[in-house]
């Protein structure tokens, strides 16, 4: 039973990963590279902070604040630099691969004897795994409700008419190279929120935590849209963590199967496959159909 | 005949084509009045989307100078400029954002050319006031104000895009063969819109058609474009005394 929480508490952690790649992956329609030195970039800063003496919610802030600036970064590679964003994400992603070393000093920091967020006082009446869930509910609830808030503000819409079109957009007076960098900044910032708290819950940060976090992080978006079709825009951020959820229960069946933690990068790649080719072969084979209908 | 509204002087717009210098526009004079709505021809590559190009600001002017309601917009961004052009293009796929709504496409450009803060866009506050104004449009624009602008057909597209150029009065209209990609029947009821919209808001406006009927019935002016400059500007009395073959020559 303590496993399937904790599954869905790592659910709820990384489904803020999810909403961050959301923000450039669905709205502005690129797939961000950054997220893997942004990842553990937050995880770094926030665990670097804990040591350092920090309460635990001022370093998880501050990890949020690292990742924006990652993002900031990308973003101006990218408009300024007229580079690729493909490009300019893959720059960040290995320039912080050193910073993160630096912010850490070693390639893994402890937390071991130090306060973290899901040890808080008011969480100290419940077992281990279920603060993670009540941690994770908690932030995911406020970052869903605070970027619907923002992309249903005036801004927030100039925000979604970029990624949609550019041409649109600039006819329009928005110029979608500022959109594409503030983008690139709340998404980051949500990843680096992410890490900063499973670096937080899982007791350490690791150099190498990003190798792959953007699949897990497609595959939320991807298995959340899967799940459940066609959405609202505040709707589909909620799908995302469900996704994240669902994606996370997949890896704990595999384990149970056998696999070992070192076949999970492999694991993940196939179940993001997967997510993405078997709804075009229902398409194609009209396999919904056929089931509701029966062969005929 | 009202006073200048769009004047250009002198305007070039030269690229590199490989090692060489091409000429896209050369020596461009033009003089719009408030409330001039001028039809624009010529040839494939004759320019006239250069023309667009270069006062919308998607394409810098290698010489010359650019002046909208007395002011110099030359150097300004596209964006900066925006707020005074508005801007309806041939393919309908290139005015709305798909997966935005009718009303959230419109709300957007009851904005454009505005710094965009922190507030609400207040979508249910204006959904009177957008019903109103899709009422006017010939293909039930009205009742598709909650549908994304992807499942529209080409024809409500342009009639969209027509409202959102002209949601807030633009100093100048450019209409780029906005009913090109159209067939006749709504590139008809979508011209009718047009002409009813320019006269009711007394535009200024340009609109380049290849389609000669049109050319010759819309507007009090007709100019004509051909290899980088204005080889023709008819104003409204002479613009009465042409026909089609007169313009087909140009073509020859």
């Amino acid at each position: 039973m303590s496993l399937w929480v904790s599954a869905i508490g790592q659910g709820l952690l990384y489904g803020i990963l999810g909403i961050g790649l959301f923000v450039t992956f669905r709205i502005l329609d690129f797939p961000d590279m950054t997220v893997e030195g942004t990842f553990p970039f937050g995880a770094a800063v926030a665990v670097a902070a804990i040591t350092h003496g920090v309460s635990p919610l001022l370093a998880s802030v501050l990890a949020m604040f690292a990742g924006m600036l990652a993002g900031l970064c990308t973003g101006l590679l990218a408009t300024k630099g007229h580079m690729p964003l493909l490009i300019a994400g893959i720059l960040t992603m290995t320039a912080l691969y050193s910073i993160n070393l630096r912010v850490m000093g070693r390639a893994n920091l402890s937390l071991l004897n130090q306060p973290n967020l899901f040890a808080a006082k008011f969480l100290a009446a419940m077992p281990d795994y279920l603060s993670s869930v009540v941690v994770g509910l908690i932030v995911v609830t406020v970052v869903i409700i605070l970027l619907i808030l923002f992309l249903n503000t005036e801004i927030g819409q100039g925000f979604i008419a970029a990624g949609d079109n550019r041409t649109m957009a600039r006819s329009l007076g928005i110029n979608p190279d500022n959109m594409q960098i503030l983008g690139l900044v709340v998404g980051n910032g949500l990843i680096g929120l992410s890490g900063g708290l499973v670096a937080q819950n899982n007791g350490y940060a690791d150099v190498s935590m990003g190798t792959g976090v953007i699949v897990i992080g497609l595959a939320a978006i991807i298995i959340g849209e899967v799940m459940f079709g066609n959405l609202t825009l505040s709707e589909r951020l909620i799908a995302v963590v469900l996704g994240s959820i669902v994606y996370r229960f997949v890896i704990q069946i595999v384990l149970m199967l056998g696999f070992n933690a070192d076949d999970l990068k492999l694991v993940s790649a196939v179940v993001l496959a997967l997510a993405i080719i078997v709804p075009q072969i229902d398409e194609r084979l009209h396999l919904r159909r056929t089931l509701r209908n029966g062969v005929k | 005949m009202g006073t200048t509204q769009l004047k250009l002087t002198d305007v070039n717009v030269k690229v590199m084509a490989g090692h060489d210098v091409k000429t896209l526009l050369s020596e461009v004079n033009l003089d719009i009045h408030e409330g001039d709505f001028a039809t624009i021809i010529g040839t494939n590559g004759a320019g006239k989307s250069t023309l667009f190009n270069a006062i919308g600001g998607d394409l810098p002017v290698t010489g010359g100078t650019i002046e909208l309601a007395g002011e110099r917009i030359e150097k300004q961004t596209p964006e900066k400029r925006a707020r005074h052009i508005a801007r309806v293009f041939q393919d309908p796929k290139m005015g709305t954002a798909p997966r935005m709504t009718v009303a959230e496409n419109l709300a957007l450009a009851m904005h454009r050319g505005e710094r965009l803060g922190l507030k609400s866009r207040a979508l249910r506050q204006k959904m009177d006031h957008f019903l109103e104004v899709t009422k006017q449009t010939p293909n039930g624009l009205d009742e598709a104000l909650n549908k994304p602008t992807s499942e529209l057909s080409g024809g409500q597209r342009q009639a969209l895009s027509l409202l959102m150029a002209t949601m807030r009065q633009p100093d100048l209209l450019m209409l780029d063969e906005h009913t090109a990609a159209l067939d006749p029947h709504t590139s008809k009821a979508i011209m009718d819109l047009t002409n009813q919209i320019v006269a009711d808001n007394k535009l200024t406006c340009l609109m380049i058609t290849h389609q000669m009927d049109d050319a010759l019935k819309f507007g009090n002016r007709l100019i004509v474009v051909d290899a980088g400059h204005v080889v023709a500007d008819y104003d409204a009395a002479a613009k009465q005394q042409l026909n089609n073959a007169d313009l087909l020559n140009y073509f020859a």
